[in-house]
């Protein structure tokens, strides 16, 4: 399994099937990007039908059908694609597969993952799972549409559900094949003098989410067996006896239940949420103790906070529950379940701002998109407080307000987190520095468009409209005042789109034509950056590492610099 | 597992045919456990507590978990809580539904 | 560079990675083969009174039980192919991982004949929501049990346990692992032969 450095690579060895963790993490970055702007262009066709109903959609209208219209059946597809592809196409192999396959192994100073041939397989079962995804919309049936959610009775008898299911198995398998390898890294890895309590806090984040990744997908992965077989074998796992479907009693032996795929699907979807935040609590943490020049307040509340909110993550599911039937009592321990879970991330979160007081803080572009981060995660958290319990949600369960809550944590939250992540340790990947002036003209059109696309959502699903809906809910009284704002939404989604372009432009002209810089450009501690830019093939350091020190030792009392490197004696 | 010397194996050998043995029996124990006249609920938690014993037997001899490091411990203990409440809190959801 | 404790356990925690490895994913195998069984007992719950118990006559008790001597011969036979290494006897690991294939692939051959006899009377997943979960559980484990049956033969013959000639720890070792993921295929067994054929 180890990789002998006189041995010559071909091209396919070193760049296509690489078992080198870099190679993977760079693979499965590019990929998710490309998925990530794939869901979001999906996204944008959605809000110009919410915004201009029943008009022609500009550009790609001719790939709607014959009247360019969008039809109900596809928005309904759109909606879960999008859903679909930016959470498991998008997020988690970015911040996972990507963030955590390259730098976990540096930050802790190994020269790879525990496996890298399985860390390949990995990459490559998540990639025949996203071509499987994408390739449904080019099927007779086409692509899924009963929500990324795909709840029976509907996904057993709505088109496009087979294929959707079939790529899961393949990303859940991918997803477990990563995370397994991730904990195996970080125990067993670790250089001599790291001890757990001077991992950086990204290392402990990528360690509890891949605990929860490892523990809460399988449930998914054999729900969608059951699924699978009631779409193509006519079992009714999911479907009850005396089922009425179209007009027709439906044909099937009956007595199953609707509610199981419910249970089994939401018992990894909201530790799945928790996979989407925590990587990027991580990219935050190492973020803002670099730029503030001091250690991060709290570090070890926030490592037992972390790990508190893993386990709480596996017994709040049933509060995406709610409306279901459930009796009081069962009711009364989601809620409570629920309310705890707020308290881990909240100590997280003020353990931040805690982290700048008192800092001198530098204003560059990773800490730009970090500081964001605290309040819109902070919108975003106190938003899902309504939903926990029970009475509010009964109002504000599947309306817009839902989705203004998590669009906030995942959006203004994680990939905002991701971003920092990307200008942060470009210079490690590439040795070269993204320009902070591309960089500030991506992050402030990103926040404020950001905040024009979701807050109205909280507006909009007080007064009671409901998602996942064609027409953004022209057709009901109560949501008349409201509509106004869909159109205001939509112009903030595109123009949020073209906020993006400085970033493309940046990542394209500084990899082309951008300065080289030296190999800690940003002056931080953390073992990453005292290998080479980019660390060296399967080796990453020069030498053997070894560590002495806490992981923000900065401005350290009589030390010559402001920071002191965990290797340095 | 650090290097045994033969006789150290050998022993294990031993061990190994007597839980071999032993599985063989509850085998046959469970099937006939199974013609027993007893309720249902009596007759699962039967069923279960021989299966358990097995179950025990293989994990801890033949997968040498008797013997294992406390990490693989606490990590298949944290698994079987998460798998208990897999199993248990739908199904204590389901019977606590509300009359509608 | 080499990546450490491969095949030396690491000092503080006691393991190699390939160990902790086999156990973090046997985990998530627990939770996967949980889910499964969660679904049975809702199913099972939501069902009417003996309708499962109804259902569940149908099942072949003797060749099932057969089928569970079958399988746990086969974790003898490989617990002792993995004794025969560390006692240095390359012939007779072979001899024993030969029994445990064969022993597998008669547990195939009889789940293969179970499964065509219902078929040929009729009874199809899509017949009940019991055989639905049972057929599904034990198909389940019936590709779990192909998977192992892979592996070990690659460790069976020349191509894999070549290995043993160039690097004879590291091989015992995979063979160690191969073992332990071949019990937990039997462990599961050993709580669905009495859910489904018994109970």
């Amino acid at each position: 399994m180890s990789q002998d450095s006189h041995h010559e690579e071909n091209f396919i060895q070193k760049y296509i099937f690489s078992v080198d963790h870099k190679i993977i993490g760079l693979q499965y970055g590019i990929t998710s990007l490309l998925f990530l702007l794939f869901g979001f262009m999906l996204m944008m066709v959605m809000r110009w039908q919410l915004a201009y109903p029943e008009t022609v959609v500009p550009i790609v209208g001719s790939l709607l059908g014959e009247t360019g219209i969008l039809l109900p059946e596809i928005y309904n597809s759109l909606g879960a694609m999008h859903g679909t592809i930016m959470i498991f196409l998008g997020i988690v192999p970015l911040a996972v597969g990507a963030f955590g396959n390259y730098f976990v192994p540096l930050q802790i100073g190994a020269p790879d993952m525990a496996f890298p041939k399985l860390n390949a397989a990995s990459y490559w079962s998540y990639f025949v799972g996203g071509v499987i995804m994408i390739s449904s919309f080019f099927m007779p049936e086409g692509a899924a549409r009963s929500g990324w959610t795909s709840y029976p009775p509907l996904s057993i008898f709505e088109s496009g559900q087979t294929i959707w299911l079939i790529s899961m198995i393949f990303l859940i398998t991918s997803s477990l094949l990563g995370s397994m390898n991730i904990i195996v890294t970080i125990v067993q890895l670790r250089a001599p003098g790291l001890s757990w309590f001077r991992l950086p806090f990204f290392v402990w984040a990528q360690f509890v989410t891949s605990f929860l990744l490892v523990l809460a997908f399988p449930p998914l992965e054999a729900a969608a067996v059951l699924q699978l077989m009631d779409r193509v074998a006519s079992t009714s796992f999911f479907l009850p006896s005396g089922l009425v479907y179209a007009g027709n009693t439906v044909d099937v032996s009956g007595g199953g239940s609707p509610l199981l795929w419910q249970h089994l699907f939401w018992f990894l979807a909201h530790p799945e949420v928790y996979v989407l935040i925590l990587p990027a609590m991580g990219i935050v943490g190492e973020v803002i103790a670099n730029n503030t020049r001091k250690p991060l307040w709290g570090y070890r509340s926030m490592i037992y906070a972390t790990v508190f909110l893993g386990f709480m993550s596996f017994i709040v599911w049933a509060h995406h529950m709610f409306l279901t039937g459930m009796g009081q009592a069962m009711s009364a321990f989601f809620q409570t379940t629920t309310m705890i879970i707020s308290i881990p991330s909240v100590v997280i979160l003020t353990s931040f701002f805690l982290s700048l007081w008192g800092g001198s803080i530098r204003f560059n572009t990773p800490m730009l998109f970090a500081l964001a981060f605290l309040p819109m995660f902070g919108i975003g958290g106190l938003t899902g407080l309504p939903l926990g319990i029970g009475a509010a949600d009964i109002h504000l369960h599947d309306t817009y307000y839902v989705i203004g809550h998590f669009h906030y944590v995942v959006a203004p939250g994680t990939i905002f987190a991701l971003f920092a992540g990307i200008y942060y340790w470009f210079p490690k990947m590439t040795g070269k520095k993204l320009s902070e002036g591309l960089g500030k003209l991506h992050f402030w059109p990103s926040l404020i468009f950001m905040n024009g696309i979701f807050m109205p959502m909280f507006i909009q699903g007080l007064a009671g409209v409901s998602r996942r809906m064609y027409d953004g809910g022209q057709l009901y009284a109560h949501a008349q005042d409201v509509l106004q704002w869909n159109e205001f939404m939509s112009i903030s989604a595109f123009c949020l789109g073209l906020a993006q372009i400085p970033f493309i432009l940046n990542v394209f002209i500084t990899i082309f034509s951008g300065d080289k810089v030296d190999r800690n450009p940003w002056g931080s501690t953390t073992i990453e950056w005292s290998a080479p830019s980019p660390p060296l093939p399967h080796a990453n350091f020069e030498g053997p590492v070894k560590v002495y020190r806490d992981p923000y030792e900065y401005s350290v009392p009589g030390a010559e610099k402001d920071f002191t490197p965990q290797t340095e004696k | 597992m650090s290097e045994q010397d033969h006789g150290h194996i050998e022993e294990h050998i031993k061990v190994y045919l007597t839980v071999f043995g032993a599985l063989g029996v509850l085998t046959v124990l469970t099937v006939a456990a199974s013609y027993l006249d007893i309720s249902t609920t009596e007759a699962i938690f039967l069923a279960l507590a021989i299966a358990t014993v097995k179950a025990s037997l293989v994990a801890g001899y033949f997968m040498h978990l008797i013997t294992e490091r406390h990490t693989i411990i606490w990590i298949l203990c944290l698994t079987f809580f998460f798998f208990l409440v897999c199993m248990f809190l739908p199904l204590i959801t389901y019977t606590d539904h509300t009359s509608l | 560079m080499q990546i450490p404790y491969t095949t030396e356990e690491r000092p503080d925690t006691g393991l190699t990675n390939s160990k902790l490895g086999i156990w973090v994913f046997l985990a998530s195998e627990i939770m996967l083969f949980g889910g499964l069984f969660s679904a049975y007992v809702f199913l099972r719950l939501a069902a009417p009174e003996g309708d499962f118990a109804y259902w569940g006559s149908k099942l072949n008790v003797p060749l099932a039980t057969l089928n569970t001597l079958v399988l746990i011969s086969s974790s003898m036979t490989v617990i002792m192919s993995w004794a025969s290494l560390k006692m240095k006897d390359f012939k007779k690991y072979k001899l024993y991982m030969g029994l445990t294939l064969l022993f597998s692939l008669i547990f195939l051959c009889i789940k293969y004949v179970e499964y065509t006899s219902k078929f040929d009377h009729g009874y199809f997943p899509s017949s009940s929501t019991f055989l639905a979960i049972y057929f599904t559980l034990t198909g389940l484990h019936g590709l779990h049990i192909l998977g192992g049956i892979i592996v070990m033969t690659y460790f069976w013959l020349p191509i894999g346990n070549k290995m043993w000639h160039t690097e004879p720890e590291h091989f015992t070792d995979r063979i160690e692992i191969a073992g332990l993921y071949w019990h937990f295929v039997d462990l599961v067994w050993i709580f669905l032969f009495p859910i489904l054929y018994l109970l």
